[in-house]
């Protein structure tokens, strides 16, 4: 039921995330250069690119941490950073750039985040959280005592905490063991689908990416280089693997240089 | 489960308390950050104290001016200590990486400023009433018997060292780590403009205007005349309070300023040095 009002409501509803002709010059240097792309309600969707390619500071632009120089990012409807205040209680994010603080117990950091984000009844949401990123045995020891797997686990219930319509996501699987990261994988796909939840990620994990997205924003020098399903991009490059994609992409030696020969 | 997005609230109560209790929790963890907020004023107030023991018993003026030294530590205390308690409130977001946490949250700039201010007053009290006591016990100097004069000095001296510290945390958003320095030495800069323990006319002359501009400086003659001639002026209370408002003011402006700045830099991304 609360998926089909979901849907209903994204009917009607500004799309998740809308950029348009964004552009971020640091200095001299464009970070981002003219990019645009939509994201439709509940879908999943990888932003990949080399070292320099324009993510991080796609995602924070997206976040409202940066300043865009031109052009526009709408989040459910509201421009970022100026109405960033009108959504922020509706997204959340999970980066190992960024971590929360490790003298607090994982109890205490949810508490605190679930403060700041209002979220009701927040007792029973820590417990559901504990349950299931199976945190329930670590929730009263402080988070800098756990191991790397759990940290990442930790920053994800953060993420969670306000269930939120829009998810971002930095390499969310990162230091993870295989298992835990397939079983990390299944929960963000699982809680996507309950709430549809549209999810931006940002991965250099191939296997992640065509595993969770059904989009693929290829970026390089700031610059959207190729927008497609994991499918199709596979079909257009002749490539049986996303690696061999993004090597093309990022060697400049894809489906443009093949065109030109 | 979600948070409703229909009605967000400008300034919220809840979300300055989620800050307090996170500075609360990280607080009480840590037995060597709660030593040190007692341990410097405790050194301080001795090595001060005894030697205004020994000058009193040597001249006649500082035996007349008692208690004007360990005065002057006191309030001074509360002048440093008030704006390092905002500003390691703040730098402690730098140093467990967590400021993308809260920046990306809903918290809003005066609400994260109002938590920082509350946990510079929790912080200096945990320090400063084992101190005031012991300045009892050893000195019989006792700050309390101030009285409203106490409340005055108090308030304008955290008035000050809050403005101070929501600068230098604008200055350290906007420049990262490098700018940690100024948190931990800026107010020195004020140790001998507002004449702690001195008269203002010691100053040469034309470094006495810019004591004047400073609102620590009234404080600090306010006390003198309190203990020396038994005057309180209130006169020397309101210029400061005057004075304070506009550096406040300007402190608040500064920190949105470079908060701004930040977000056109792409520094809030990039909170290391």
């Amino acid at each position: 039921m609360g998926r089909a009002r979901h849907i209903c409501a994204g009917m009607s509803s500004p799309p998740p995330i809308a950029i348009d002709r964004l552009v971020k010059i640091y200095k001299t240097i464009p970070a981002v250069d003219g990019i645009s792309f939509t994201l439709r309600p509940g879908s999943i969707t990888a932003l990949l690119g080399g070292n320099g390619a324009g993510k991080t500071t796609t995602i924070a632009t997206i976040m409202g941490l940066v300043t865009p120089t031109s052009g526009s990012v709408r989040v459910l409807g509201a421009e970022m950073p100026r109405q960033r205040y009108r959504v922020l209680q509706r997204m959340n994010f999970e980066s190992p750039y960024v971590e929360v603080p490790m003298r607090l117990t994982v109890r205490q950091n949810l508490k605190v985040f679930g403060m700041l984000y209002g979220v009701a009844d927040l007792k029973e949401r820590i417990a559901q959280l504990g349950r299931e990123l199976n945190l329930t045995d670590l929730l009263d020891r402080p988070t800098g005592r756990l191991s790397a797997g759990q940290k990442t686990r930790v920053s994800l219930a953060k993420a969670l905490i306000n269930s939120p319509d829009v998810l971002l996501l930095d390499e969310p699987t990162a230091s993870l063991d295989p298992d835990t990261a397939d079983w990390v994988r299944a929960h963000l796909q699982r809680y996507c689908r309950d709430r549809h939840a549209t999810m931006l990620l940002a991965s250099h994990n191939m296997n992640e990416v065509e595993r969770l997205c059904e989009r693929v924003i290829m970026l390089k020098r700031g610059r959207i280089e190729d927008d497609d399903t994991p499918a199709k991009l596979l079909t257009r490059y002749g490539r049986r693997t996303l690696e061999e994609v993004f090597l093309d992409v990022a060697r400049g030696s894809g489906v443009e240089s093949e065109a030109a020969q | 489960m979600s948070a409703s997005a229909e009605h967000v609230e400008a300034f919220s109560p809840r979300r300055v308390a989620a800050m307090m209790l996170r500075y609360w929790y990280l607080l009480r963890s840590s037995w060597p950050r709660l030593l040190d907020l007692v341990y410097w004023p405790t050194v301080q107030m001795l090595t001060w104290g005894f030697l205004q023991y020994y000058i009193a018993t040597n001249t006649g003026f500082f035996a007349r001016a008692g208690g004007t030294f360990i005065g002057a530590v006191l309030l001074w205390d509360i002048l440093f200590r008030g704006q390092l308690g905002f500003s390691i409130s703040f730098l402690e977001e730098m140093w467990s990486r967590n400021l993308g946490n809260l920046m990306m949250s809903p918290l809003r700039p005066f609400e994260f400023i109002t938590a920082l201010m509350v946990m510079s007053v929790v912080r200096l009290s945990i320090g400063a009433v084992p101190v005031t006591l012991l300045a009892i016990a050893f000195f019989g100097f006792n700050l309390y018997a101030l009285g409203l004069a106490l409340v005055a000095f108090f308030f304008n001296l955290m008035l000050t060292s809050w403005a101070i510290g929501i600068f230098v945390s604008g200055l350290i958003l906007r420049n990262g780590m490098g700018a940690e320095n100024f948190a931990w030495s800026i107010m020195f800069l004020f140790m001998p403009l507002t004449c702690v323990y001195y008269p203002v006319t010691t100053l040469p002359l034309w470094l006495q205007p810019v004591a004047w501009a400073l609102p620590p400086t009234y404080v600090f003659e306010g006390m003198r005349s309190l203990l020396i001639d038994k005057v309180f002026q209130p006169d020397l209370m309101l210029d400061a309070l005057g004075l304070n408002l506009v550096l406040f003011a300007a402190g608040v402006a500064g920190f949105l300023a470079l908060l701004r700045s930040a977000r056109r830099h792409g520094s809030l991304m990039q909170t290391g040095e």
